[in-house]
């Protein structure tokens, strides 16, 4: 039984980054990134990415649509730290400028199947209106030093955001032997239809 | 209704007028109503014609006719019965409505057909007729003469009316001017009469008779006035057409002449006054009021309003309705519904609870449409298996096993069975009754109480007795009486008893008498049962003397209590007497009053003496009769007790008799008894509502016994709530039937297995059973008697026995659940779980803030949806329930442990993520904890708790020297406990510290800040034609990983590098490594420089150096180039990698790992051993010999970002076989500033590839933190530090600008304080007397000499701390800070006049340096090598000064130029240096932070040679590791020499001693070539030593005869200061 206990599991998640809305602008693009725990690790496919420049279709719903593929294999031994995908969008300004137009973030789906997200996006606001002017002027708008810190709760008190946007999101979730580590995340998880649920006795 | 009633009156009162003539203001009172007006004349109306017409009738005609026109009203109600009867008559024959219509209709045919038949005259036909009809029209004349009626009418009445007004007024004329047919009326009545009422005019007209005498209406006419007026309402009002006719007939009746005029009468609009309208509305209209109802008219009067809700009862929030809403609705509600069943109790409107939610019971829907359809989606959940868990017990971690109650059910017998034959129910009843006489028996209440009663009579006796009794007379008597009263008890109890007794024996016997009658009877037996009644003899004289003297005793008793009852009673009597003597005198006084009353009113005697009557004369009580006594006594005796000398009578029951067999029985009997043996019965045992098992079915027994003795084992899992046993019976092969349920009690948690009695419970059932055998049945009536009276009804009953208890484990241990969590403490746990959550909220632990809380919110006590929070609070608060004698935090905890704290403290696996979350450093970055704790391997918490448990422990093996140990230990725990302390502020994030934003252009600062400047950028061109250096991109260290970040190190040149001496020459001049003193100095290279030009021939290759750059053990090296000053320009990266694959800023900021520069001369060596094959080939080793090396710090470029400038390469001051060559250079007038300084200097540029963000800002957010932990400074002080550190930066902002700084415990402490003169060793003083020059100099090498550790290592990059100078010395660590300090306050003992200055240096950035001031000059001194510098010195690594820090006072540099070169120093000069303390704030005498004076113990030299053997034998051994291919040969005799060599070099100091040196070793080793160096450090820790050796490369020779030399000394200076020199040598035998 030890033996053959699986020691990791894998979750596998292949999608995209379908389409956004952002009623104001144009011409986006957008980068993604993924933050997870100590306990993970990739373990195939791209954990970043960087998507090309999309205008807005012409018809009513004024979509930006990227259909930028996602497809990442994560294999982790504790649920704690479990993946988020983390979204920033950028676009040029009035003056040309590329400028950020959002960040946004989301836990990959826990349970395996098909599933979309749409995420709202935010920017950080400047400190003062004369900052927002300035920077608004030259083109350097407020940014995350790190977009990655939209994944985390830690220091968010300090800035102040506006929301701009929802970006669409598509996951394919698979994963593997989460039943058999006793996670059990959901409904449609067809393991272990024969298998017993784990003896009391198993460490955890 | 009303109007009928009305209408009868008035015909009643109608008769009366006719009668009287009387009576018409009563009527007009009664007529004022609207419409019983209008009734009334609709009558009326038809005779007023005839009554005009009809002298005969009418008996005054003249003022009728002036009634009619001056009083209408009157004349009219008058005169309408008089019309009346023929209807009323009409009525009573039962025509309906319809019938009366189509005789009208009948009639006015027959008129009009007449009318125009006839040119005469008919008058009798006609007129009744016309009398009909005008009849109509009149009335509505006389409604048009009322506004208010017409209104109801139509436009055609209205036409019709006003035409018929005319012609009323001109019929009426003409009646009153010509009295035409006065004759002829009563034949026209009569002839009308005759034509319409001919069916029964007789009873019409004897009706009105009665009428007219009963002028009470009687319901007979009341109905009659009902009948009456529908008939003539329809005529009114349907046939217009009829009206019209008539109208016609009459004007030809007339003959009149029809004009249109007759008929339109022009008349003005009606018009009603606003006010009259209003009137009427306010008749017809109700405009409920908006005016709040006052209380007591919503309620019946004088009942107060009662508030439920003020009671305590439950109402629910009541909708919400505006106040005005309510008014109107309750105003309306009184005036229509007079009833107030609308109102509650409180006086408002009964309202039920308001059933709107305050939140919406929807979800919200989400705005994206196309997500409906996944919500609607069907899921398929699999169905989970309910795995019984034993959560809900009792926490099963301490407990063995589960918990065992054993049930053990021995039988059953029934009480009671339809089965019984009646010879089984007497036997049942015997049975009982005898067991009723054992229990008796056994207790013997009776004798008790007989003895008892000797016992108190004998304590009377001796009470009474007065010579024994000296107490005083009143206790005894009391205590007599209470005896007495007791004794009276005591008998009656014991009387009772006895009869009681006496009573169970007669039953007993009786019954049995009973059953053996039965038996005969029916000749058999059904039952064993057999009772004996055993006599024993009694002494029959004994006996009898008892029982007489129990008598008597009795009787004496009963005799005193008697009379004492009578003595009480006579006093009662007398004062009776006494009343009703004195009240009979009154009434005899009385009566004689009366008397004479009396005779006046006779028939008042009855009801006089009544109250009289209540004394009645007392009869005095009669004294007791002693022979009527003794014979109640007696008989009482008789009945109770047994009689004397009659045996004692002992029932004894047996199953002795015997069962008369079936075939003797008759055949009723027998079906019984096959009936009772195909019964069968069986016992389930139900435990908390759930069957657990049951026993197995046995037969029912002829004796109706059943008996299982079984044992039922339960293994309870929860706390048991219930047990029960049901039982049930089986007939035959059919159906069982439930017979009936025993509860059980759970049994004590004292009682267990094997000490438990057997308890019989009883049960009974309240089936009804009816049997077609002998059998009794159960719930039927049947009787013993033969005739059926008598009868009795029973019901199966019976009992189990059996015993319930806890089983006893295997080791003799109860298994019973543990107190604490029986019943209330568990389940309750459970239910408080539910209350909480009932009010959707978890956690709420403390149950007083709930409470508060409930009573804050006014959470309604009797709502039932806050029922079970309510409860829980009581219980909390109250705590009369349950009062747990332990405090819970997490009461609600327990729920959730799904496993115990030992056992999850056990796991491995939790562990490491806990010590991970805390970020401990051994597991801050372990990665992929495994799942399972098996695959954890034990050692990865080896290192962990070792160190925890060396905390304490000091560990001398690592650290050799037992101070240092002790040292490290106790900074190791200072950096713990700052560490701690800034875990928190670590976690406090700046904005800075999230977002990048653009700072405000600051239009005053210089530079690039200006808006206009950067508006100008905006034009710039994208691509400059000369691009501007552009600063590099900072990455934060956050998502780095390993080979991401790389040092990169640009060696561009070196000077003056030593250069190869020839081998012949034996005496050379020493070069200086470092220049001693200026003054001496000066004079020095002209005299040695010929030498040196003599031995080289120009063009001769005096070096060839190259540059070996190592980092973290990783070696990079330049190519190699030629001569003492090289040009190499190259680039070196070397890769980095952090600590434990940690990243994060805190991580590299402790990063300890030094850049090591060496710089080595590449030697060739000619290893061809034969000439001739020196044309063919080169065979040529290449050996190199270390020159000299620079140390970078790792820490210094993380900070530095880059480090740029030419440093001084530090060579060994004895470098065998090299020789500066810096005479000839100044020969050459090469370069005369840079001729001024010794040694050599390489110049580099170093960075980091990509540039890290430095962790500068948490610094700076720390030193924010820090102020605000708590400093014993002035508030003045600190404000005044800050502002002018705010100024100062305002003007320089690259300068640093220190006026306060954090102490070794986190305190604010300004930093004058630090500086006081201290005592430097005794011995350093004593070592030159004479020269001060020289003082200094060793002071400074001290002070060199205590190892270098830089805050930022030491306390992982949080912060910088000063500490005082004997912390520093004590711990002997510390950062240029330390050093410098130190180093100062030595000046200032020294009597110099010395600063500290704050600046920036090469390499190490920002620093302190120390400034002295001899006579001339100033002095910079780097407190960290010891070396001192002229101010004008170009190779001083002080490369700009910020402020000077003197014991009293801080100046900031305010000049131009912050360059050591190019400033003054004179702090006196206000224009060029900032003071903080001036006039305007003056020096307040700040006490020191640094201790009185320095204590030095002087070093264990013995310790110290100790270290200085250890340290030897490690290098040896390292070097012999660092070698694995090769032999290493150690030359003693060369090691010997060089350890002998080594207190020279360290009395001298490195200087001097060169030439001496080489000539000894020389002379020694004469015939190996040597290479080697003397190293010279600090001693810190074995590790840096270890690492400066490996650096020098000396092991990396790989010549096969190479041998090697190494000696260690260790010179100590006092406070453990260690100067180490290794000297490490290679040889190679020349052959």
């Amino acid at each position: 039984m030890a033996a053959a206990g699986p020691s990791v599991f894998l979750l596998m998640v292949n999608g995209q980054v379908e389409s956004a809305q952002f009623p104001e602008y144009d011409d986006l693009y957008c980068k993604y990134c993924f933050v997870y725990g100590q306990d993970w690790a990739p373990t195939a496919g791209l954990e970043e990415g960087i998507s090309q420049i999309t205008s807005k279709s012409q018809d009513v719903r004024q979509a930006l649509v990227w259909n930028f593929p996602i497809d990442v294999t994560f294999k982790s031994t504790n649920p704690y730290g479990w993946p988020q995908i983390v979204l920033s969008v950028y676009g040029p300004d009035v003056f040309g400028n590329d400028v950020v137009r959002g960040y946004g973030a989301v836990h990959l789906p826990f349970s395996p199947g098909r599933h979309k997200r749409t995420i709202p996006m935010f920017v950080p606001e400047s400190t003062s209106k004369l900052q927002k002017f300035t920077s608004w002027f030259m083109g350097r708008r407020p940014e995350y030093t790190d977009p990655k810190v939209v994944a985390q709760g830690e220091g968010r008190e300090v800035t102040r955001v506006r929301s701009q946007g929802f970006v669409t999101l598509l996951f394919n979730v698979v994963t593997k032997d989460m039943r058999k580590l006793g996670y059990d995340t959901g409904p449609s998880d067809t393991q272990g239809v024969s298998g017993p649920s784990p003896p009391p006795g198993l460490p955890l | 209704m009303n109007p009928k009633e009305e209408k009868v009156k008035i015909i009643t009162e109608e008769f009366d007028e006719n009668d009287e003539d009387t009576g018409v203001g009563s009527q007009k009172k009664t007529s004022k109503m609207a419409r019983q007006k209008r009734k009334k004349r609709l009558p009326a109306a038809g005779p007023e014609e005839m009554v005009s017409e009809n002298p005969h009738l009418g008996n005054q005609p003249e003022p009728l006719q002036e009634d009619s026109d001056t009083r209408p009203l009157s004349m009219t109600t008058r005169r309408g019965p008089r019309s009346l009867p023929p209807i009323p008559s009409a009525s009573r024959t039962g025509f309906a409505e319809f019938s009366m219509r189509e005789r009208m209709r009948e009639k006015l045919q027959a008129a009009r057909s007449k009318a125009e038949s006839t040119l005469l005259q008919e008058i009798p036909t006609p007129r009744p007729r016309r009398l009909q009809s005008p009849g109509e029209k009149e009335l509505e004349t006389e409604f048009g003469a009322e506004p208010g009626e017409e209104a109801q009418k139509t436009q055609q009445e209205d036409d019709s009316q006003s035409r018929s007004r005319v012609k009323f007024r001109d019929s009426v004329r003409k009646i009153k001017t010509k009295p035409p047919v006065p004759p002829g009326f009563p034949s026209a009545e009569e002839a009308y009469n005759f034509f319409t009422f001919n069916f029964d005019p007789e009873p019409e007209e004897s009706e009105e008779k009665p009428k007219a005498k009963n002028r009470d209406g009687t319901t007979q006419e009341e109905e009659e006035g009902e009948e009456e007026e529908p008939p003539v309402q329809g005529i009114h009002k349907t046939d217009e057409q009829l009206l019209i006719s008539a109208t016609e007939a009459e004007a030809f009746l007339w003959g009149l002449d029809h004009a249109a005029a007759d008929f339109v009468a022009v008349r003005p609009a009606d018009y009603e006054s606003a006010h009259v309208r209003l009137q009427m509305e306010k008749e017809l209209l109700f405009v409920p009021s908006r005016l709040t109802v006052p209380t007591y008219k919503k309620l019946p009067e004088n009942v107060q309003p009662r508030y439920l809700e003020d009671e305590g009862l439950y109402i629910g929030t009541r909708p919400d309705v505006p106040r005005t809403c309510q008014n109107i609705m309750e105003n309306r509600l009184l005036t229509q519904e007079p009833g107030r069943r609308w109102f509650g109790d409180d006086g408002r409107i009964v309202a039920l609870p308001n059933p709107i939610k305050p939140f919406p019971s929807r979800p919200p829907v989400l705005t994206q449409e196309q997500d409906f359809r996944a919500e609607l989606e069907t899921l398929y959940k699999k169905a989970v298996k309910y795995v019984h868990r034993s959560q809900h017990m009792i926490g099963s971690g301490d407990s063995p096993g589960n918990f065992q109650l054993d049930i053990d059910i021995s039988g059953l017998i029934f009480t009671h069975h339809p089965c019984f034959s009646r010879e089984h129910v007497l036997a049942a009843k015997l049975a009982q009754l005898y067991d009723q006489y054992l229990a008796r028996h056994q207790r013997n209440k009776a004798k008790f109480l007989t003895d008892k009663l000797q016992a108190l009579r004998n304590a009377v006796q001796t009470g009474l007795n007065p010579a024994k009794t000296h107490k005083s007379l009143d206790t005894t008597q009391k205590t007599i009486n209470e005896y007495k009263s007791e004794i009276r008890q005591t008998r009656k109890l014991r009387d009772a008893e006895q009869e009681k007794d006496r009573m169970l024996l007669k039953t007993i016997i009786k019954v049995w008498k009973e059953m053996k009658s039965l038996r005969e009877f029916q000749r058999f037996t059904n039952t064993p049962l057999k009772l004996v009644l055993r006599k024993e003899k009694v002494d029959q004289k004994a006996d009898e003397e008892a029982y007489e003297a129990e008598i008597q005793a009795e009787i004496s008793e009963l005799l005193e209590e008697h009379m004492e009852e009578h003595e009480q009673k006579m006093e009662a009597y007398r004062a009776a007497y006494q009343q009703w003597k004195a009240w009979k005198k009154a009434q005899r006084a009385k009566k004689k009053k009366k008397k004479q009353a009396v005779e006046e009113h006779p028939e008042e005697e009855m009801g006089e003496p009544y109250p009289e009557e209540d004394l009645v004369k007392p009869v005095p009580p009669e004294p007791t009769d002693r022979a009527l006594m003794e014979h109640q006594v007696r008989e009482r005796a008789a009945r109770s007790r047994r009689r004397p000398g009659e045996p004692l009578l002992v029932p004894e029951l047996s199953l002795a008799g015997s069962v008369t067999p079936n075939e003797q029985c008759p055949r009723v009997e027998v079906l019984r008894r096959e009936d009772v043996k195909r019964r069968s019965i069986y016992l389930k045992v139900i435990f908390n509502d759930k069957e657990v098992s049951r026993t197995d079915s046995r037969p029912l027994g002829a004796d109706f016994r059943v008996h299982f003795g079984q044992i039922f084992n339960l293994q309870i899992f929860n706390w048991p709530e219930s047990l029960t046993l049901q039982v049930y019976e089986t007939v035959g092969h059919s159906g069982t039937t439930l017979l009936a349920e025993v509860f059980l009690p759970i049994p004590e948690t004292t009682i267990v297995t094997g000490r438990a009695p057997i308890e019989e419970v009883e049960f009974s059932s309240n089936q009804h059973v009816t049997l077609d055998h002998e059998g009794v049945g159960s719930g039927m009536p049947f009787s013993f008697e033969a005739d059926g009276s008598n009868q009795l009804i029973l019901m199966t009953s019976g009992k189990v026995s059996n015993s319930v208890a806890w089983a006893i484990g295997e080791n003799g241990i109860p298994l019973i659940p543990p107190l604490s969590q029986q019943n209330i403490g568990f389940r309750s746990a459970l239910k408080r779980a539910d209350a909480i959550s009932s009010i959707g909220t978890s956690g709420l632990t403390d149950l007083k803030k709930l409470a508060k809380w409930a009573a804050e919110s006014k959470l309604d006590p009797n709502d039932p949806n806050n029922a079970p929070l309510m409860q829980l609070i009581s219980v909390a608060t109250s705590g009369e329930s349950y009062v747990p004698d332990f405090f819970r935090l997490e009461q609600l905890q327990q729920e959730f442990n799904f496993v115990s704290d030992e056992e999850l403290n056990r796991s491995k696996r939790f562990r490491l993520l806990c010590l991970r979350s805390q970020e401990v450093p051994e597991f801050r970055n372990y990665k992929q904890i495994p799942a399972y704790d098996r695959e954890i391997m034990e050692k990865v918490f080896q290192d962990y708790e070792k160190r925890l448990r060396d905390r304490n422990v000091i560990e001398t093996k690592d650290h050799i020297d037992p101070h240092r140990a002790m040292v490290a230990k106790y900074l190791q725990q200072v950096r713990e406990s700052v560490i701690n302390r800034f875990l928190i502020a670590k976690h406090h994030f700046l904005l800075s510290d999230l977002i990048v934003e653009e700072e405000v252009p600051n239009i005053s600062s210089e530079g690039s800040g200006i808006l206009g400047l950067s508006l100008f950028k905006l034009a710039e061109q994208k691509r400059p034609l000369r691009p501007r250096r552009k600063g590099r991109k900072k990455v934060t260290a956050q998502n780095l990983s390993d080979g991401d970040i790389k040092v990169l190190v640009n060696i561009i040149r070196a000077y003056d590098i030593p250069v190869r001496k020839p081998t012949a020459s034996k005496f050379q001049q020493p070069s200086r490594s470092s220049r001693t003193f200026s003054e001496k100095h000066a004079a020095s290279p002209t005299t040695h420089s010929p030498t040196h030009s003599a031995d080289y021939p120009l063009g001769q290759v005096l070096v060839r150096p190259f540059v070996e750059v190592s980092f973290q053990r990783t070696i990079c090296h330049t190519t190699t180039a030629e001569g003492p000053n090289p040009s190499w320009n190259e680039e070196l990266e070397l890769p980095f990698r952090a600590p434990n694959g940690d990243y994060s800023t805190s991580s590299l900021q402790s990063v300890k790992d030094d850049v090591f520069i060496n710089i080595f001369d590449e030697v060739l060596y000619d290893v061809l051993e034969d000439d001739r094959e020196r044309g063919s080939g080169i065979h040529t080793r290449i050996e190199r010999h270390w020159l000299g090396c620079v140390k970078i710090p790792f820490s210094t470029i993380y900070f530095q970002a880059k480090i740029d400038g030419t440093f001084k390469i530090d060579i060994p001051p004895v470098l065998l076989g090299y020789s500066k060559e810096r005479s000839m250079i100044i020969e050459r007038g090469f370069d005369s500033v840079r001729s001024l300084s010794e040694g050599s200097y390489i110049t580099l540029f170093i960075t980091m590839e990509p540039q890290l963000v430095p962790g500068e800002s948490v610094r700076e957010k720390m030193s924010d933190v820090l102020k605000k932990f708590d400093s014993q400074e002035d508030e003045k002080l600190l404000q005044a530090t800050e502002k002018f550190q705010a100024e100062c930066a305002l003007k320089f902002p690259h300068r640093q600008c220190l006026t306060t700084v954090t102490d070794i415990s986190g305190k604010t402490v300004f930093i004058t304080r630090y500086l006081k003169p201290l005592n430097p060793p005794q011995e350093l003083l004593e070592a030159c007397p004479n020269n001060p020059q020289a003082t200094a100099e060793l002071v400074a090498r001290y002070v060199s000499l205590i190892p270098f550790l830089p805050d930022t290592v030491s306390f992982a990059g949080i912060c910088d701390l000063w500490s005082t100078s004997d912390q520093f010395l004590d711990l002997l660590a510390g950062d240029e800070e330390e050093h410098a300090v130190l180093l100062c306050n030595y000046f200032l003992s020294l009597g110099k006049k010395a600063w500290l200055v704050m600046g920036s240096a090469i390499p190490e950035g920002p620093t302190a340096y120390v400034l002295t001031r001899e006579q001339s000059h100033y002095l910079i001194w780097n407190p960290c090598s010891g070396h001192f510098y002229g101010q004008f010195d170009t190779f001083c690594p002080l490369k700009s000064v910020g402020c000077l820090i003197g014991p009293d006072n801080i100046w900031f540099n305010i000049q131009r130029h912050d360059s050591p070169l190019r400033i003054n120093f004179d702090v006196t000069k206000p224009k060029l240096w900032k003071s903080f303390f001036s006039r305007n704030l003056l020096y307040p005498g700040l006490s020191s932070v640094q201790p009185e004076e320095l204590i030095y113990q002087r070093t264990d030299k013995a310790a110290a040679a100790e270290l200085q053997d250890r340290i030897e034998k490690i290098l040896k051994e390292k070097i012999m590791d660092w070698r694995p291919r090769h032999l290493t040969r150690w030359n003693r005799y060369c090691t010997s020499a060089l350890r002998h060599f080594l207190p020279l070099l360290e009395r001298s100091r490195g200087e001097d001693v060169e030439d001496d040196h080489r000539g000894e070793l020389l002379k020694q080793l004469g015939d190996y070539r040597f290479s080697g160096f003397p190293l010279h450090m600090p001693y810190s820790e074995l590790k840096p030593l270890i690492e400066a050796v490996y650096s020098t490369g000396v092991h990396n020779i790989d010549v096969p005869n190479v041998e090697f030399a190494l000696a260690v000394y260790i010179h100590p200076y006092p406070k453990n200061v260690l100067s180490v020199w290794i000297y490490v040598a290679s040889l190679i035998r020349n052959r």
